[in-house]
């Protein structure tokens, strides 16, 4: 566990008569990967652009790493990346320059911003576009060069706004791929989605929201469960071999599996009674079971239902 | 805590006075290569040429009596002209842009004070725009010394160039003003173009002509100095003229005072205009959300 956090104390944001947040409080610590969902309108862009001073909450406080992001911001935000939205750059600037700009503004030594940049610029895959300008480039190469920014200097807490909106499926996978890498690397990662299978790839935890106010957080897998009609949670399990119908009817008679389906030849899901815990016991009766477990995660679909159940009453 | 060697730790951000010089940097590069710094170019150079044209061809009398005359008549109106230009070409967008075109959201959630970002970007716009005064500057000289040679140069013209870097400090801090006021780049420019080139101009006439009052409320009326510094003798700071009616009656006739501004209160009105409108601007943009 790290010190890395980020906390939302009794945090509002009223706009004339219209409540975008009401004392949300979330404190998210460690290194993993939240999702922050929630319907449109229901807050999650409000909290991310307090967090990164860009709007001022009407009462209550945002700390990063303990510190107040209004009263002094740059220690706050001093080993924060941000996206929010989808930012436009400077034109006239080549990524280069643009990258530059963002370095000297955090702080990076001279001595190593060159370096810097080249490897924020090869993870987005844009090496070849390094000094394009930027009035030059498609939406998609500029949403690449926004998340090259905000991972430049290795920052410590990542905020994420949609940040796989504007790219094409090929970059939306790319930078999935880039967030879990961060995840890995001792990142603390807040992240909003509308999209629920890239958060159930992703993320550890999730944060759910809705008129501003918050309305579960947890690990994906307590979450699911907490808000299934009959307590359950569901896992999708991939494998190196295909399994055959004797093995899915091995995995049915483990205690606590409700049900057993298969997706295809090498995944299927899981339904277990129980949280977390139950999780991790099933893992471990089928790593046992050595029928070559290679993915082990919340599925998707599970926390579609979740998502329906929890905000069903949201237009 | 996790160690980050491109950080080193997090005191190593730099202070607010390197990221203004950083702001300064980049917005000057993204000016300099921008469509509206070749334009405002073409429109100097333009203009120069047309002067060049028109005092080689006809080679006004009045212009020509004495190489004060000639800076004058070239300087006094085109070069506040240019400033104006200059002020709205720069500055009319320079901060409402941050929020209409989104340029804001790549640099606000970075550890940096947005009185930095404001600072840097004004500072841009001023380096941008001397550039572009300085080159009329240069064609103005140019010419004067093609007829009066470099011992005709004046004093009060370099008095002049002074007042005219002042002049834009001013309207570029009431530009950056506007820009802060309004979200809109469209809403900004406009307000900046019609109050600096009509109304500015209209009120102080009427303020002046009719009500008889000095307005020395005005960034126009304080920027006169350029121009009359240029005068032999200065003109005087009160002139009172009476219009009687057509019948030559001398009564009910109506009177036009003319006002200017000495170069004292000149200088003290743009510095005011500059003070209040950098520090109203910055306030605003520190307040302004990016919503």
């Amino acid at each position: 566990m790290t010190g890395h956090t980020l906390q939302a104390a009794n945090l509002s944001k009223e706009y004339g008569h219209f409540t975008a947040l009401s004392k949300l409080n979330l404190k998210l610590e460690g290194s993993k990967c939240i999702g922050f969902l929630g319907p449109n309108g229901a807050g999650k862009t409000t909290t991310l652009k307090i967090f990164t001073d860009m709007i001022r909450p009407t009462s209550g406080e945002a700390f990063i790493n303990g510190i107040n992001v209004h009263f002094d911001k740059k220690k706050a935000l001093a080993s924060v990346g941000t996206l929010i939205e989808t930012p436009e750059i400077y034109g006239s600037l080549t990524a280069r320059e643009a990258l530059s700009m963002i370095a000297e503004i955090k702080g990076i030594p001279k001595s190593v911003v060159k370096k810097s940049i080249l490897k924020v610029i090869e993870r987005v895959k844009m090496k070849e576009w390094l000094d394009k300008k930027i009035k030059n480039m498609s939406k998609g190469m500029k949403q690449r060069i926004n998340i090259a920014a905000a991972i430049l200097g290795n920052p410590d807490v990542i905020i994420l706004d949609e940040p796989t909106s504007g790219l094409d499926p090929r970059g939306m996978s790319e930078v999935r791929s880039i967030i879990k890498d961060l995840k890995r690397e001792n990142r603390l990662i807040f992240m909003s989605s509308h999209l629920l299978s890239e958060v159930s790839e992703i993320c550890d935890e999730v944060a759910m929201i809705d008129h501003g106010k918050l309305l579960a957080y947890g690990p994906i897998g307590e979450v699911v469960s907490k808000f299934s009609h009959d307590g359950a949670g569901e896992v999708e399990v991939s494998v190196l071999r295909p399994v055959g119908a004797a093995v899915l009817k091995r995995i049915r008679g483990i205690g606590g599996v409700g049900s057993v389906k298969r997706v295809d030849g090498r995944t299927f899901t899981v339904r277990t009674s129980g949280g977390i815990k139950e999780q991790e016991a099933l893992l471990s009766r089928l790593v046992k079971m050595k029928i070559g477990v290679i993915g082990f995660k919340p599925s998707s679909s599970a926390l579609e239902e979740t998502y329906l159940s929890v905000f069903k009453e949201t237009v | 805590m996790a160690k980050n060697p491109e950080f080193g730790n997090r005191n190593t951000v730099p202070n607010s006075f390197s990221q203004t010089f950083t702001m300064l940097k980049y917005s000057f590069l993204e000016y300099i290569r921008s469509r509206r710094f070749f334009v405002l170019l073409i429109i100097a150079v333009a203009v120069g040429a047309i002067l060049t044209g028109v005092m080689g061809y006809f080679r006004p009398q009045g212009s020509f009596a004495s190489p004060l005359a000639f800076y004058s008549d070239w300087w006094g109106e085109s070069g506040t002209f240019m400033i104006i230009l200059s002020a709205i070409f720069f500055g009319g967008d320079a901060i409402s842009g941050e929020f209409q075109n989104k340029t804001g959201y790549f640099i606000v959630g970075n550890p940096i004070r947005r009185s930095a970002i404001y600072v840097g970007k004004w500072l841009a716009a001023l380096t941008a725009s001397l550039a572009i005064l300085a080159v009329f500057a240069l064609m103005t000289i140019g010419n004067g010394v093609y007829y009066f040679g470099a011992s005709g140069l004046p004093y009060q013209f370099v008095e002049s160039l002074l007042f005219s870097v002042l002049y834009m400090v001013s309207a570029l801090g009431l530009t950056f003003f506007f820009s802060a006021m309004f979200k809109s780049s469209t809403v900004a420019i406009l307000t900046t173009v019609i109050l600096l080139l009509f109304v500015f101009s209209l009120v102080q006439t009427l303020v002046a002509g009719l009500a008889h009052v000095q307005p020395w409320f005005i960034i126009t009326y304080g920027a006169q100095i350029i121009g009359n510094v240029l005068m032999n003798p200065y003109p005087s700071p009160v002139t009172t003229r009476g219009f009687t009616s057509a019948s030559g009656g001398g009564t009910g006739g109506l009177a036009l005072t003319t006002y200017n501004a000495t170069i004292p209160q000149g200088i003290t009105i743009l510095l005011v205009y500059f003070a209040v409108t950098i520090i109203a601007g910055l306030v605003m943009f520190e307040r302004k959300e990016f919503t």
